[in-house]
């Protein structure tokens, strides 16, 4: 009878240390684990004791991928703990370099990280000899959400110009201009990948998930709403507790979530769930032409999701443009009014729903801290899409089996760190 | 012969090894010039027989150890990179407690299953032969490393403070708008980037070799601050400083 014995050390081409093993004996399965051994990084611990102006420098440093992510979830919940609201300058300045994040994330993660499986190459590397063409059409669109971090923030990974209450530099002019004709130009490289994802077929699987993402009527929620779930509907972001149900198992130093069923995923494909209708017009057609449409429960299907959400933040940023360029912008003075009290703040990461919360004394230290990352979300759906992945291919070869697992790991874009915070 | 490369990661963000694979128009050339043979992050080839190891991240764990020792018997040459392979960086804000006390803030009864020990820079567990610093590194000064490597040169540390080019770089000093900054004692590299983009320098790229004698250090007198004084005050990525190993 069959034997399979799948021990991927260190799964490669992930962001930190995931190792997957599957047992099968007899045919009958005996073991299929997803094990996280990341060192554990205890920043909820270091965060504690920091005044307020430190917190979101430190809470960047929980992610080199989505560090922007982090630092506005962080602020957000100073922000909501202190009663400030930022400006409409600084909000707006702070989405368009949120639309640098996702661009950048994505493409990262599509054509360095993924890509590689989709044209059987282990690496990049070699492709830009055998591919180039689009390997470096991956790197050019990438390029793209870089460029607008560093032009908006300062710098790609953690950037210095969010600060508590607002934003700490204003763009020149001519800096908006070419940054909206840098989005307009990556149209064409973005249908082309769309007509690459067209002639690609990804894996057949599916499995029943619950999806939960941001949700506002108002928008495609990347920055704000509530929390949404395709199982149970809508609940305010300081009810998060009461979704997320952390817990922790002994092979994993990150911990796992859980709400009403045994695992639920987040990330682009569950807000393409949540939110499908509210995508921008080229990003809908992608999603059509592409085969998106809700509720997908195939997670190779992120991959095309991410796709679709790179079209939509560059519709996003073109306009997000436009708004800047009417409005006078100016430095602001940026007053905090310290006092205790507690903060939760909510966005959406390239990989997901990301949770701070921060209680702080009265002269603005934290006493408590508690972040929720979106691969910590996943990690469950993680091990529990393998179990089924396996059950389905029993009839594949140990190669063909490990190749898939590999590759439904990676479509979820794990950031393994991130979630050993 | 081309070098043999392998990059690693340690306890970290890994936003040291993004910045390799965000130099998006030199990425041909690297490649051509560089045989890169294990860079987990971004490849699944992996070969054990490398010339040159980047070490990205702190060493945190007694596994880490193990491996850091083995890639230092593999390698001509040991190159941490980033603030927390150079200096153990804001991993190093841990140790102030018992490890026992971390442990179970973060995992409460089940702390039992990991492991942990206080944070530290590479060097505090072997040697090192250069070190490219920063949070997150400066993807041209890694650029301009490897090339100097591969002109068989040493490559150049820059040595004064970050105040010197944020000067140059026209910035109005942090200190006149009534802040304090780690420019004045902190190595330069950067273009002072943190002060040009409207925060303050937050010392990522560790002390520069003599900051007790060096000409920026009257700015911390005019501010009434030693250069002690200025550490404590800013200990985000300099925790490590005055941690004497076990």
């Amino acid at each position: 009878m069959r034997k399979i014995d799948i021990n991927v050390r260190q799964l490669t081409r992930v962001e930190g240390h995931g190792n997957i093993i599957v047992r099968v004996s007899n045919g009958r399965i005996e073991e299929v684990k997803w094990e996280i051994t990341e060192s554990p990084r205890f920043f909820e611990v270091m965060l504690r004791g920091r005044p307020w102006h430190d917190v979101h420098v430190l809470a960047s440093r929980i992610c080199g991928i989505c560090s922007v992510s982090h630092q506005l979830a962080s602020l957000q919940a100073t922000e909501a703990a202190f009663g400030i609201q930022p400006s409409e300058q600084s909000t707006l300045l702070r989405r368009l370099l949120y639309v640098g994040e996702i661009i950048e994330s994505h493409m990262l993660h599509i054509y360095l990280l993924a890509l590689p499986d989709l044209l059987h190459a282990g690496s990049v590397f070699p492709l830009l000899h055998s591919s180039k063409d689009i390997v470096l059409r991956g790197l050019r669109l990438k390029k793209l959400g870089n460029e607008i971090m560093e032009i908006i923030g300062g710098r790609s990974i953690h950037p210095q110009a969010i600060v508590v209450g607002g934003f700490a530099r204003v763009p020149r002019h001519q800096d908006l201009l070419y940054l909206q004709g840098r989005l307009k130009e990556a149209l064409p490289d973005l249908e082309a990948t769309v007509e690459f994802f067209r002639g690609l077929e990804l894996p057949e699987f599916s499995r029943q998930t619950e999806y939960i993402a941001l949700k506002n009527p108002e928008e495609y929620a990347f920055v704000r709403g509530s929390i949404s779930s395709t199982d149970t509907g809508i609940a305010a972001l300081d009810q998060y507790l009461d979704i997320t149900n952390e817990y922790c198992v002994p092979h994993s130093t990150a911990k796992f979530t859980r709400h009403v069923l045994e695992s639920y995923a987040v990330g682009a494909l569950a807000r393409i769930n949540n939110n499908y209708e509210q995508l921008n017009t080229l990003a809908k057609k992608a999603a059509n032409e592409l085969g998106l449409e809700p509720i997908c429960c195939n997670p190779f299907m992120n991959n095309v999701a991410q796709v679709v959400e790179t079209i939509h933040e560059v519709e996003e940023g073109i306009d997000l443009i436009n708004r800047l360029l009417r409005m006078v912008m100016q430095e602001e003075d940026i007053v905090v009014p310290v006092k205790a009290g507690q903060g939760v703040g909510v966005v959406e990461a390239p990989r997901g729903l990301l949770i701070h919360d921060y209680t702080y004394d009265n002269k603005g230290h934290i006493v408590r801290a508690n972040c929720v990352t979106p691969s910590n979300q996943n990690h469950g759906n993680i091990q529990h899409n393998l179990e089924a992945l396996v059950h389905q291919h029993l009839d594949k070869s140990e190669n063909e089996l490990r190749l898939l697992c590999e590759m439904l790991v990676r479509a979820y874009d794990p950031c393994i760190s991130c979630s050993t915070h | 012969m081309k070098p043999k490369v392998a990059v690693f990661d340690f306890t970290c963000c890994e936003g040291c090894e993004l910045q390799i694979l965000n130099c998006e128009e030199e990425m041909p050339d690297l490649v051509a010039a560089l045989d890169i043979v294990t860079f987990r992050e971004a490849m699944t080839e992996h070969n054990d027989y490398y010339d040159i190891a980047f070490i990205d991240g702190a060493c945190s764990r007694e596994s880490e150890v193990v491996r850091l020792k083995e890639i230092r018997a593999r390698a001509k040459m040991v190159i941490p990179i980033g603030a927390c392979a150079c200096l153990g960086g804001v991993n190093c804000l841990k140790n102030s407690r018992s490890m026992d006390e971390v442990l179970k803030a973060e995992y409460g009864d089940a702390a039992r299953y990991y492991d942990t020990i206080p944070a530290r820079p590479i060097s505090a567990v072997i040697p090192i032969d250069f070190f490219i610093p920063g949070c997150p590194i400066v993807k041209e000064e890694f650029i301009r490393v490897v090339q100097e490597i591969l002109a068989g040169r040493t490559p150049y540390q820059p040595s004064t403070p970050v105040c010197a080019e944020c000067k140059m770089a026209g910035n109005v000093c942090v200190f006149d708008k009534g802040m304090t900054c780690l420019g004045p004692v902190t190595r330069g590299g950067c273009q002072a980037s943190c002060v040009t983009g409207g925060a303050v320098c937050w010392g990522c790229r560790g002390l520069i070799d003599e900051p007790n004698v060096n000409s920026e250090k009257e700015i911390l007198e005019k501010a009434g601050l030693s250069v002690g004084d200025i550490l404590k005050k800013f200990d985000l990525f300099n925790a490590c400083q005055e941690v004497t190993w076990k």
